[in-house]
């Protein structure tokens, strides 16, 4: 993986955040698509548990979480269209926030 | 009997039974739990979690606590793509979208699996499987009044009192801070608002009186004599003696005159008698003087007295949320929990508290279970 993310394999990879593992599985996991949304409904198709702790019911990313494609955080957080590269890594992680 | 303390890190219960209670068990460590319910016709245990990042979840324990599992929480419908916001009365966009879950209550005895579930951001959901599944109570989410309520101290506007009559399990009625006090009597088919004769001092003069914005933090209903209610409002405390349909103010209520504050409990069948937790009112939200008391009237609210044995009467700066507050069936044992983390009980009505520990996360809310 270089320093953009950008990583050998021919299919962007999701990695969530290891604070979600308290609740639900999730793992690193390999996906199509060249929008963020496309891209996560499959990563949920893997671990379908994961998808209300990442989004709301409207599909929207929850208020404190963060979605980064190759480290640069996501514009559309509300319809998920940042487009994603074959090569692309997607990190979804917590925001800071709370006590 | 047994205590359930939800709390910012965790759930606690607490076994009553010997002179000193004991801690008896300790769950979601570390995670926020905003509510829970131990349904007397199931005996199953309820916990709704608030994670922050990840959302609003609730489990369920058939066991009692032994074993937790996911429930589904209780979700909005998705609205069309492209949609505009719908705006609330503050000027803002209502998220169709769980923020928290803020009451939880069973259906009737004859409504086997029914709970009844008030959310943030004003969302009634109802089920009818023990929470295996939810479904948008669309009457009341639909009442054009609705876009009138607006978040008290909350960022959107929540159900956080759920009654179910006793005398009839088709009439609910819920209250919203802020939205007043709604009434079903057909099981939730239509909803009416019933808070006439509240008002709100803070709101400018033309919406003082308006059903829509009154701000009830917390409404309980006497379950032996269910026409008489008691709701703890930001502006003092009101009374009805009409089945929530009509309301008084009860004016003068000690220490600070005013009766500010979240919790109120009523006697399960002396309507007569209910308890309150006061503090200044809205600008500092802290016991008057430093000094933790709790105020009961035993004459539907001409009078009042001030009971402070056994609570902290110096530099005392606890705070009690509107469901942190419990009485048991037997009309004597009392238990209410702070922000601070500390939990007291009586067992005398009141007349006298056990400080039973200053060290829990800050208290959401307590019930007292069996």
């Amino acid at each position: 993986m270089d320093r953009f993310g950008h990583h050998a394999g021919a299919m962007p990879l999701v990695r969530f955040t290891a604070n979600l593992l308290r609740h639900c599985p999730v793992g690193e996991v390999q996906v199509s698509g060249s929008q963020l949304a496309a891209a996560l409904s499959e990563a949920f198709v893997k671990y379908p548990l994961a998808r209300d702790y990442v989004l709301d019911e409207q599909g929207h990313l929850r208020k404190h979480m963060s979605a980064f494609v190759d480290g640069v955080q996501i514009l559309d957080r509300r319809t998920l269209t940042d487009p994603v590269r074959p090569d692309s890594t997607i990190d979804l992680i917590q925001a800071l926030s709370g006590g | 009997m047994l205590l359930h303390v939800a709390t910012r890190k965790g759930l606690f219960v607490y076994a009553l039974d010997a002179a000193q209670p004991v801690l008896t068990g300790r769950h979601f460590l570390g995670d926020n739990v905003t509510l829970s319910l131990a349904d007397p016709r199931s005996g199953r245990w309820y916990a709704a979690l608030d994670h922050g990042h990840f959302g609003a979840k609730l489990k369920g324990s058939s066991d009692h606590g032994a074993t937790w599992s996911d429930l589904p929480a209780p979700a909005y419908p998705k609205r069309p793509e492209g949609a505009p916001d719908e705006i609330g009365a503050d000027g803002r966009p209502v998220p169709w979208s769980l923020k928290r879950i803020w009451a939880l209550e069973t259906g009737g005895p004859d409504q086997p699996g029914r709970l009844w579930c008030g959310t943030i951001p004003g969302g009634l959901f109802r089920s009818d499987d023990h929470g295996a599944t939810w479904s948008l109570v669309d009457s009341l989410w639909n009442h054009p009044d609705r876009l009138k309520w607006f978040g008290g101290g909350a960022d959107y506007p929540g159900i956080h009192s759920i009654c179910v009559d006793p005398r009839d399990s088709r009439v609910v009625r819920v209250a919203v801070s802020c939205g007043g006090v709604w009434t079903t009597r057909d099981d939730g088919a239509t909803w009416h608002n019933t808070a006439h004769g509240m008002f709100a001092e803070f709101m400018p003069p033309e919406l003082r009186g308006d059903v829509n914005i009154q701000d009830a933090h917390r409404m309980v209903q006497c379950a032996g004599q269910p026409d008489r209610f008691w709701v703890q409002h930001h502006n003092g405390v009101f009374r009805s003696d009409d089945g929530a349909t009509t309301w008084q103010h009860c004016p003068n209520v000690p220490p600070s005159g005013i009766g500010f504050g979240f919790a109120v409990a009523v006697h399960p069948r002396q309507g007569d008698t209910a308890w309150l937790i006061p503090g200044i009112k809205d600008e500092r939200r802290i016991p008057v003087d430093g000094k933790v008391v709790v105020t009961r009237t035993q004459d539907g609210g001409k009078s009042w007295q001030i009971l402070r044995d056994g609570l902290p009467q110096h530099d005392a700066y606890d705070l009690t949320f509107r469901h942190a507050c419990d009485i048991a069936a037997d009309g004597a044992t009392l238990a209410f929990g702070s922000t601070t983390g500390a939990w007291w009980l009586s067992r005398d009505g009141g007349d006298h508290w056990l400080e039973v520990t200053a060290h829990l996360p800050p208290i959401h809310a307590v019930r007292l279970v069996g």
